[in-house]
């Protein structure tokens, strides 16, 4: 009982990253109706960044704070000059984009940082009296993903920006009749995106290590948390990640064991597909031929 | 003038709608653009604030606003009510009304404002909380309709307000209309299809086929016109 309850709870800490990312995808997905297949590869360059400042002699939180601020501008900074372009784009032609913005990042970190396996600081305490259930890194990851959830959800319901943001995903052509200058809408929401991502990675790397292929695993339980929850739903894709975070832990220790982990994901993405294409907090979308 | 518009050309990639027009909305007044489907009205309205590809002069409030992108316009105080409602459906309707005043300085007067707004349209404030998606088509009109009225605009433009109402639904609407231009002396522009209400709302009133403007007058000269009265108002 006690190696199951273990098990559940490590799926939840690893649960909540895979809900950021997964977030982190639906988030572009509303406004842009693409699912953007770099987004575990910003998180990964975004960690490096935190790595360099750490290595660099900086304290763990500000180095922290730093880098989501770093990565939110790299997000506004890539919807502007790599997506705005091929804005109007057919759909292929956007995700070729997509996959070629996956590839470089990878390269270039691996260029910059070599491909050697690096290690990645918790900023949690080693010992702690509930240790016998979960690690304290473990606990930590859930608090902060918890804290970045809320603040997300908070800003998007609570302020007017949030709102506009909101709007301009759902309705261009009335945002820009109410005076919301939706190009700049999309842009935060990439910085938004690209910062929530960077804490994801930050949660993730002490837990996976750090290397330039770090984030493909993650994206892929990201992907079936979107699915399961419904790619258009925000609060589907989080929910979707503490399950898919469980329910691969669970499996992966009692039934398939851990090579066969990564298939849950393969396995919940296909099953959500054929089955529930919508996700089960996703509406479902019926088009008149 | 709060708007004066001359020899506008507006169309759609390779099809030309407005071919040269010329008119001009007092200040504190209401004008009428009357037509037939497809004369070009819905179009006007749009090249006012850039959401087709214009040509010609627009000033607007002693301001040339050509060129200008429509986010700006709006936030030098011109509201659309744009042809289908424009509602935005997944959110409340409070949102809606809320994204109204997105781009007013004026926070303050926010709050007061919705009041306001409820108070001409106290439907809206009971479906307050309500997706605005489940409204129905009249109800959508009227939060289209108070969605300007949260900019505090100098200007409305009016695209049939009227379509799809039931015709008591119709009279309390254009009622509403004269009480704000009376309360708020926001000026507007007011496209319509059902030309007899609309030449009784409006002080001035222009006449337009494909594209150009052939008759200009006050509301009242064009309702006693022999041909406007045979073939828009139908008797």
């Amino acid at each position: 009982m006690d190696a199951f309850l273990h098990q559940v709870l490590a799926g939840l800490a690893t649960g909540g990253i895979y809900a950021s990312l997964a977030l982190a995808l639906v988030m572009i997905y509303q406004a842009t109706h693409l699912v953007n297949f770099a987004q575990g590869e910003m998180a990964m360059f975004s960690t490096y960044i935190a790595w360099s400042l750490i290595n660099a002699g900086m304290p763990y939180w500000p180095a922290f704070l730093l880098t989501v601020a770093i990565s939110f501008l790299l997000g506004v900074i890539i919807e502007r000059v790599v997506i705005r372009p091929v804005e109007n784009a057919p759909v292929l032609g956007v995700v070729t984009v997509f996959i070629a913005l996956l590839v470089i990042l990878n390269s270039v970190t691996g260029w910059i940082y070599t491909y050697t396996i690096k290690s990645f600081p918790s900023p949690f305490p080693k010992e702690m009296a509930l240790g016998r259930f979960m690690s304290p890194h473990e606990l930590g990851a859930i608090g902060v993903t918890l804290l970045v959830l809320a603040a997300l959800y908070a800003f998007f319901r609570f302020t007017p920006l949030g709102l506009a943001m909101r709007a301009a995903a759902q309705n261009p052509v009335s945002s820009r009749l109410v005076g919301i200058r939706v190009g700049w809408m999309l842009a935060l929401g990439w910085g938004l995106a690209a910062a929530v991502g960077a804490v994801a990675g930050m949660m993730v790397a002490p837990i996976v290590y750090l290397d330039p292929n770090m984030m493909g695993g993650i994206l892929l339980y990201a992907f079936a948390a979107a699915l399961v929850g419904g790619i258009d739903s925000p609060m589907g894709a989080v929910i979707g990640g503490f399950v898919v975070g469980v329910l691969e832990n669970v499996l992966g220790a009692f039934v398939i064991g851990n090579e066969l982990k990564l298939s849950v994901a393969l396995v919940l993405i296909i099953g959500v597909l054929l089955v529930k294409p919508s996700g089960f907090f996703g509406k479902v979308h019926v088009s008149r031929v | 003038m709060i708007l004066e518009a001359r020899n506008l050309h507006a169309g759609y990639g390779q099809t030309r709608v407005l071919h040269g027009m010329d008119f001009a909305i007092e200040k504190g007044s209401i004008t009428a653009l009357l037509g037939a489907n497809g004369a070009g009205k819905t179009t006007t309205l749009r090249s006012l604030c850039a959401m087709v590809r214009t040509q010609g002069e627009i000033s607007f409030d002693g301001r040339r606003i050509e060129g200008m992108a429509t986010e700006d316009i709006v936030r030098l105080g011109v509201a659309h009510v744009p042809d289908g409602r424009g509602t935005f459906l997944n959110l409340t309707t409070e949102e809606n009304l809320r994204l109204g005043a997105y781009s007013r300085r004026d926070r303050r007067a926010v709050e007061p404002d919705l009041e306001r707004v409820f108070g001409y349209f106290p439907r809206l404030r009971e479906r307050r909380t309500q997706q605005a998606g489940t409204l129905s088509g009249g109800e959508q009109q009227m939060l289209a309709v108070s969605r300007a009225l949260m900019l505090a605009p100098k200007l409305m433009l009016l695209d049939e307000p009227s379509f799809g109402l039931a015709p008591l639904l119709v009279r309390e609407l254009f009622s509403i209309l004269r009480d704000i231009r009376e309360r708020e002396g926001v000026s507007m522009m007011l496209v319509e299809q059902n030309a007899a209400m609309a030449l009784d709302l409006a002080d001035h009133a222009y006449l337009i086929e494909t594209g150009r403007i052939v008759l200009s007058g006050t509301a009242d000269a064009l309702k006693k016109n022999d041909s406007v009265r045979k073939a828009y108002l139908g008797y």
